[in-house]
């Protein structure tokens, strides 16, 4: 048996590939990666490359005392392929994430943690 | 043909601990000082329980510790974990086990010493793919008060009424945790946390514990006080991590709510006294528009000029609420005790007069779980 979705997205990010789940039944694209399809409860999901091209749909700017690290964004992004997702916006100052903004999809993490998905502002 | 559940239960006992700020005791200590004095309110022994239904923060078992803790053996046990509205849950489960005679006695009760030792909320099993981010529980919130402010011009200024109003109730009620003066320049100006909620716009983090019992109406007329019957109460849930929950201004209280209506034959310009969860001041103002007491988008509007507050056209979470009374990391067990205290008419300088009809209304996690509760007086049974 294959192994499941979670290792599946995971050894994508390893290989630098942002893969996301589009279920053969009812076409949704998913995130997070799951075993049935939240829309339709179909099993039946392949892997599928995103654009990586996203939408800022709330933003927040988590205050922390500057000698902790200092401010930093945690966001929710509308990928253009319906799903959401919680990120942050790198590159730009925490407060000048903006709900509308348009961003684009990084991965970042790596060696001793998981790899995630980050976001760069386009155009910034 | 009124709902089967209508009326068949009712409230006969509620306990609070001391709480705030009670060091050196522990979570299930302070349950114990709730449940004797729910207990004594009712006029019932502990021997009279035969159903519980707890959670705490810190038990593996919940309901079989605090069978264990309080020396009883129930045929009826309840533990599910919903977060804060867990308790306004279990009104619906002790309502169907005293109705089909599983149980007579229903006891539900919390406890927790979250600020004395130092235990926070995020504490809970961290969400794969929103870890990275150093996301914490009012992360979540803030995150719907933004959206809310952007989709609908909602104001910070707005947002303040609600730790406001919760204040100037709170400074009526001589149990209440925070008791001075708090106007909306205050909040504008208090610590930011996680734009745009200040710490005024969050919840205390308290010692405390609650208790209310339940049994079947046709008992609950032998009880020494005036019963408050469970009229309505309906669940609902629309995600666990704030990342999926489909639209950050609507929450599963626009669908707990018009059940509970339904269930109860009643409408929300029946209700004279509301105790809505308010872990921050965004979900008060959320709960408002989702449970048909303002449309949605129009929260803010609704709460200027003390709406809500003492005075104001409709009282709301008349004790102080999670903001200024008491928040031991799952309030909701607090907002069923003052709505049952207001309805016998117990509630002193904040009493609602003639309050009739109470609504208690449970969030949990990141406005994921939400419950609706009607209780109503003999004279709307």
């Amino acid at each position: 048996m294959p192994q499941g979705a979670e290792a599946s997205y995971q050894e994508y990010l390893a290989k630098g590939e942002f893969r996301i789940q589009r279920c053969n039944s009812c076409s949704n694209h998913v995130f997070y990666p799951r075993a049935l399809c939240p829309h339709c409860g179909s099993s039946d999901m392949n892997w599928t490359a995103p654009t990586g091209k996203g939408t800022v749909y709330s933003t927040t700017v988590m205050r922390r005392k500057p000698d902790a690290g200092g401010d930093y964004n945690v966001c929710l992004v509308q990928l253009d392929e319906g799903p959401r997702m919680m990120s942050r916006v790198e590159g730009v100052a925490p407060k000048d994430v903006k709900i509308g903004m348009p961003v684009k999809a990084r991965i970042a993490g790596g060696g001793e943690e998981e790899h995630f998905i980050v976001f760069d502002a386009v155009g910034a | 043909m009124a709902h089967a559940l209508r009326g068949q239960a009712a409230v006969v006992g509620v306990g609070l601990s001391e709480f705030g700020e009670v060091p050196g005791w522990s979570h299930f200590e302070l349950m114990g000082q709730a449940v004797e004095r729910a207990l004594a309110d009712a006029g019932l022994k502990k021997s009279d329980v035969d159903g519980i239904f707890s959670v705490v923060d810190r038990a593996s078992l919940p309901a079989a510790m605090a069978a264990e803790y309080f020396g009883i053996r129930p045929k009826v046990m309840e533990g599910t974990m919903l977060g804060g509205s867990s308790f306004v849950n279990f009104l619906q489960w002790a309502a169907l086990a005293l109705q089909a005679k599983l149980c007579d006695v229903a006891l539900i009760c919390y406890g927790s010493n979250a600020r004395s030792g130092k235990i926070r909320p995020g504490g809970m099993v961290p969400i794969p793919y929103e870890s990275p981010y150093g996301a914490r529980l009012v992360t979540s919130y803030a995150l719907a008060a933004a959206r809310h402010m952007h989709k609908f011009g909602t104001t910070r200024e707005q947002l303040a009424e609600v730790a406001v109003a919760a204040r100037a109730w709170a400074r009526m009620n001589p149990k209440a945790t925070m008791r001075g003066p708090l106007g909306v320049e205050d909040v504008l100006k208090s610590r930011m946390v996680s734009d745009p909620l200040t710490v005024a716009d969050c919840c205390l983090i308290s010692d405390g514990a609650g208790a209310v019992i339940l049994t079947r109406a046709e008992a609950a007329k032998d009880r020494p006080k005036k019963p408050a019957y469970l009229l309505g109460v309906a669940a609902e849930t629309t995600h666990q991590g704030i990342a999926q929950m489909h639209d950050l201004t609507v929450t599963g209280a626009a669908r707990s709510g018009p059940r509970a209506f339904e269930m109860a034959g009643l409408a929300p310009k029946d209700v004279n006294v509301l105790q809505l969860y308010d872990a921050f001041s965004i979900n008060t103002l959320l709960f408002l528009e989702d449970l048909g007491f303002c449309k949605k988008g129009e929260g803010g509007r609704f709460l200027a000029g003390g709406t809500i507050a003492p005075g104001g056209k409709l009282p709301v979470n008349t004790n102080g609420g999670g903001l200024s009374c008491v928040h031991p990391g799952m309030y909701g067990v607090f907002t069923i005790i003052e709505a049952v205290t207001q309805l016998r008419g117990e509630a002193g300088e904040r009493q609602v007069p003639g309050a009739k009809v109470a609504l208690a209304h449970g969030n949990g996690g990141s406005l994921s779980t939400q419950v609706t509760s009607l209780f109503g007086t003999e004279e709307v049974l």
